[in-house]
């Protein structure tokens, strides 16, 4: 059954208590069909929790929860089939070919196929479209840190999910397995329209990959829009500094453009040095978890 | 169960059927046993058990297959806690029906595994000891049906057992354990040579009923005057496997469901940071 809902995941006022110890606090959102969405937070804000509430993984303390249409904790397999949950390998199925394991996994899938979404995804175009062709015979214990990150991914993807979720994918990769990895994301996500929810702590990788970022920190989603809202956000907006008569002067305001034409109509050529630095995504980021903090 | 599943399940089980026995360090453990188990029937082939008639030899080959039988359970219960240390457990778990189709391919895997096990120690110790009944076609009936129930009555109580323990660790205790149970199950020496209540914890255990239903189906019927009551007791034997077969599947489906709920990424990433501060 596919569902012409526009919402594929809604949460609400989702809370987890370990034993004494509030890990979300009423963590409210929404994932739209197609959008391709970062949960990002500092390390032990949550996020891991969060996502493995949507998994199906995780009992939840309190709140309502919704993925595909179903709540997580009760759904189904034929629920499950729709979702592509993306984990982090340590050293499991070590003697299994790359291929041997993905068209094994990948044959649970087929009584769940429709028409409207073949299942499985034919593993010789899988490896193909995690760039792992050349390794399709190896045994997955001899792969590299950032092939075996490539293999989480075609596991995660064989069912043809609808939804997919990706927890601190590039965590543990050097800077060229995760540049390689972005390009993945990016190709896959272009390619094959899904639903995408991941979590990071890396703010660069947020801004890369997904259409909207949601900051949580504290238990709570403190931020919620694109990366362009969220540097907009900002208190006090773009950074101006200019000389003029030899004084320095610098100001914050967030019509940056209107400024500077005033400074310039008021002064004309007198107005030296001028700089516009334009509030960064990084700034308002640490502003809010540093906000956060403090409150705690 | 639907028909995917066991094929899926089937699949697994004979792939990693096939691992085990085309790598290295899996076919040494395979070898392992059996060869130690053949020279030590070597050295016992003559001596005699008291005045049976019968070499000591001949009466604890087939008691060994019968607790190879046994072992199956520990082998089934240490596949459990490592694949569940490892994440393949979660990976069954993020695919739909992944868990029935695991453990259908654990079933086969250990089963697969324990069969090749038996024929590796059985065919070379029927050449070495003498005395063996002539395999008629009862001998090889009883074999099969004490076989059968005693894969039933061990592999799914091995899948509970293994799902208790949340490291590889831990199962250091379960071996201990099994190895007491072995000591005192006439495995060895005919367990009516041991004092009356050890007789009597043992024969709560599989491990000496599946040795006596070996031995009822190799040895010549004169053996079973070393038995306690001087009989081969089927039916005792049918009745406490089937005990252990009955508790087994009753009992495993609800403590693997337990394990599996808790399983996530989280708890996965923590026994992967716990393992590796024990190797570091």
């Amino acid at each position: 059954m596919t569902t012409t809902d526009p919402v594929a995941v809604e949460v609400d006022g989702l809370r987890m208590r370990y034993g004494a110890d509030d890990v979300l606090r009423g963590v409210t959102f929404q994932v739209r069909r197609g959008e391709i969405v970062a949960l990002l937070g500092p390390n032990g804000a949550g996020k891991t929790t969060t996502i493995e509430i949507l998994e199906g993984f995780r009992a939840r303390s309190a709140g309502r929860v919704r993925v595909l249409d179903a709540d997580p904790a009760h759904g189904d397999e034929r629920w499950r089939s729709r979702l592509g949950v993306v984990l982090q390998s340590w050293r499991d199925h070590g003697k299994w070919r790359v291929r041997e394991l993905l068209a094994h996994l990948g044959s649970y899938y087929a009584p769940y196929a429709t028409p409207a979404s073949r299942r499985p995804w034919d593993t010789d175009s899988l490896v193909r479209a995690v760039g792992l062709t050349e390794h399709a015979d190896k045994k997955i214990r001899t792969l590299s840190g950032g092939q075996r990150r490539r293999l989480d991914v075609a596991i995660g993807l064989v069912g043809g999910p609808e939804l997919l979720f990706l927890d601190e994918p590039t965590a543990g990769l050097d800077p060229q397995a995760r540049l390689e990895f972005h390009r993945l994301v990016e190709r896959l996500t272009g390619d094959h329209r899904m639903t995408i929810l991941l979590t990071t702590h890396d703010l660069a990788e947020a801004e890369k990959l997904a259409d909207r970022i949601l900051v949580l920190s504290g238990g709570r989603i403190v931020a919620d829009g694109t990366a362009a809202e969220l540097a907009e956000r900002m208190a006090g907006g773009d950074e101006v500094r200019w000389t003029l008569h030899g004084r320095r002067f610098t100001t914050s305001t967030r019509e940056s453009t209107a400024f500077v034409r005033e400074l310039f109509r008021e002064h004309g050529a007198a107005v030296a040095d001028l700089e516009v630095r334009r509030a960064s995504l990084e700034d308002t980021y640490m502003a809010l978890v540093r906000e956060q903090e403090a409150a705690r | 169960m639907n028909a995917t599943v066991l094929r899926a399940g089937w699949t697994r089980g004979t792939i990693e059927l096939r691992q085990s026995f085309t790598n290295g360090a899996d076919l040494a453990s395979h070898l392992l046993w059996p060869v130690l188990m053949l020279v030590a029937l070597w050295f016992l082939r003559d001596r005699e058990f008291g005045d049976s008639g019968l070499a000591l030899g001949t009466l604890a080959l087939p008691s060994i297959l019968g607790m190879n039988i046994a072992m199956g359970m520990v082998s089934m219960s240490q596949h459990l806690t490592a694949d569940r240390e490892d994440g393949t457990l979660l990976r069954a778990r993020a695919v739909p029906d992944g868990m029935r189709g695991y453990l259908v391919g654990k079933v086969v895997s250990v089963g697969g595994g324990l069969l090749a096990d038996l024929a590796i120690l059985m065919i070379p110790g029927l050449l070495i000891i003498d005395g063996l009944r002539p395999a008629g076609a009862g001998s090889w009936l009883t074999l099969g049906w004490v076989l059968v129930l005693g894969l039933v009555a061990t592999l799914p109580a091995g899948a509970a057992l293994g799902s208790l323990f949340s490291s590889t660790r831990s199962q250091g205790l379960v071996q201990l354990l099994v190895l007491g149970v072995i000591s005192i199950s006439g495995v060895f020496y005919p367990i009516t040579s041991l004092p009356g209540w050890v007789q009597g914890i043992a024969q709560v255990f599989p491990v000496y009923w599946l040795g006596l239903g070996t031995r009822s189906a190799l040895l010549p019927d004169t053996a079973v005057a070393v038995e306690i009551d001087r009989s081969w007791r089927h039916l005792e034997t049918a009745g406490v496997l089937g005990l252990w077969a009955v508790a087994g599947l009753v009992v495993a489906p609800l403590v693997l469901r337990r394990m599996a709920r808790r399983e996530s990424g989280s708890s996965v990433a923590e026994r992967r940071e716990r393992a590796l501060q024990r190797v570091g």
